[in-house]
């Protein structure tokens, strides 16, 4: 056997490999299940049974009004708080007991800034990178590409707390790339950024998705967003699941124009009551005073 | 292994980057060296003889080690706060190493605070006795940096933001410190007085301190030894347990 029909050899059955694991895969397509998930916070439900399934590779939009449980649905999906009933399936896995293998599985980019401040851009990458146990060469070459992507390698040695709003969300899109995740939860992760800065981070994560095949859970305000780049969109309100489906069907199904006519039939005109916790007025107080600094 | 690294680094990294935080904490040990000092120096040698900079100074080491090992822990509130905390907890790793992280970094940080603390007193007259002894007073210093940190993030896993900070403070921390022996000697006060110094974990610290800086003690160093170590790892095993049931 000479070189070229060895690695023939060894094509053919990487192929007959893949296809098998695709097999198996293909059975379990949907990389997020959840069925019948309750979250109370006291007497109140923050979290009224929902279910859902999202499949491998889609880009799905969770839409809401204030307040109507998006953010606790996230938090639940990453582990970072337990339900009080339901069940979620992520990649086959139950987040109670294999907490491990689903953090290592995700990516997330969450509501409020998670960066360290008195780190540089850098330094919060090589972070991220030695917590998800990214080998070093690798990690090395990763963060490159990714802050020359996201436009911040002339700036990595700079401290993050010298970065505008706009920097610091593209750094934050970055670190949650590093570790190669198949799923990424962005949640509202263009508020507040020009349409330059969104228009290049969504076109990134489009990019992503369909080179990696790498499944997107985001939530936004911007209904134009979700209209745009969402291939399946869910309306969650009161906390619970109105409305499912592609934006085509939504604006079918309610006679509206836009998805935006469409998300305010469903959900109604009025403003919601947010009950602030102490976090929560803390944030703004943070974000007020920032704002006024520069 | 690498996680415990990476968070010890982040501490260590934010410590030196704040110059003004170090010298900060600096002024208020400085002032208890100079005004207790030299202000209490004369009655002290008149009444027990000998040097109350020598007293005092190991004294007043703990103290700066402590309250830097308190804030290191309660920065966990900050983290919170400030959204870092989340990125830590996603992370594919044990909320245990996480907090040895983040408890040894701080731990270090006191005790480079502490060693800064010693070589200031030299200056105001402290005179320790430099013998075979000296590398277990480093051993006390870390341990009192490692209790006090470690309280401070068991505190701060139970507190979701900055106001119960003073109370703390006020009601917990000084109490510790002036109920400690680190200002007066131990002998000759009222019984009652006596045992409740006795049953604070900070009197054995600075009384290993002592014993090991200026050769003079109260309990004994093995007994020191022991009753530090096994409150730092219980404080430690409180603390690492405090801190995984955080839910955000």
């Amino acid at each position: 056997m000479n070189h070229n029909s060895i690695e023939r050899f060894m094509n053919s059955a990487k192929e007959r490999n893949s296809e098998f694991m695709e097999n198996i895969s293909s059975e379990n397509s949907n990389i997020i299940e959840v069925s019948h998930l309750i979250k109370k916070f006291g007497d109140i439900t923050a979290v009224d049974d929902i279910s859902f399934s999202i499949r491998r590779g889609d880009i799905f939009a969770f839409l809401g009004p204030n307040g109507a449980g998006k953010t606790t649905t996230i938090k639940m999906l990453t582990t970072l708080l337990k339900p009080t009933s339901g069940k979620i399936l992520i990649d086959g896995s139950n987040p109670a007991t294999h907490q491990d293998k689903i953090r290592r599985s995700f990516g997330i980019v969450f509501q409020d800034p998670s960066l360290d401040d008195e780190l540089t851009a850098l330094e919060n990458m090589e972070f991220h990178g030695c917590l998800y146990r990214v080998p070093k060469d690798i990690r090395r070459q990763r963060i490159e590409e990714l802050l020359k992507f996201v436009e911040l390698w002339d700036r990595r040695k700079d401290l993050v707390k010298t970065f505008s709003g706009g920097m610091s969300r593209r750094l934050e899109v970055a670190r949650g790339l590093i570790h190669h995740p198949k799923i990424l939860f962005l949640d509202e992760p263009t508020l507040g950024l020009d349409p330059q800065t969104r228009n290049h981070i969504w076109t990134h994560i489009t990019q992503l998705n369909k080179q990696e095949n790498m499944t997107v859970f985001l939530t936004t305000h911007y209904m134009e967003e979700a209209e745009k780049i969402a291939r399946t969109i869910a309306i969650i309100d009161h906390g619970k699941i109105i409305a499912q489906g592609t934006s085509a069907k939504l604006k079918e199904q309610t006679g509206a124009p836009t998805l935006e006519e469409a998300f305010l039939k469903l959900t109604g005109t009025s403003i919601r009551k947010e009950s602030a916790d102490v976090l929560d007025r803390m944030r703004m107080g943070r974000r007020l005073w920032r704002r006024k600094r520069g | 292994m690498t996680t415990i690294y990476i968070l010890w680094l982040r501490q260590l990294k934010r410590y030196f980057r704040s110059k003004t935080r170090i010298i900060g904490s600096l002024g208020q040990p400085l002032l208890f060296l100079i005004a207790l000092g030299f202000g209490m120096g004369p009655i002290y040698q008149q009444a027990r003889g000998g040097k109350y900079i020598d007293f005092l100074a190991p004294g007043i080491i703990a103290m700066g080690i402590i309250f830097t090992g308190i804030f290191s822990g309660i920065e966990i509130i900050w983290d919170r706060q400030f959204g870092f905390l989340k990125e830590t907890l996603v992370a594919p790793t044990s909320r245990i190493n996480i907090m040895l992280g983040r408890t040894l970094g701080g731990a270090t940080i006191a005790t480079f605070q502490g060693l800064i603390i010693l070589c200031i007193s030299l200056f105001t007259g402290f005179k320790p006795h430099w013998g075979p002894l000296i590398p277990v007073a480093l051993v006390f210093i870390f341990l009192i940096a490692l209790l006090f940190t470690a309280l401070g993030t068991a505190i701060a896993s139970l507190m979701d933001d900055f106001h119960g900070f003073q109370l703390i403070i006020n009601f917990l921390i000084m109490p510790l410190f002036f109920l400690s022996g680190a200002l007066f000697p131990l002998e000759g006060l009222p019984k009652p007085f006596k045992t409740l110094i006795a049953f604070n974990p900070l009197s054995y610290g600075i009384d290993g301190l002592r014993q090991t800086l200026i050769n003079v003690q109260h309990f004994g160093i093995l007994t020191d030894l022991l009753v530090l170590g096994s409150i730092t790892t219980i404080i430690l095993i409180i603390g690492s347990w405090l801190f995984s049931k955080i839910q955000l």
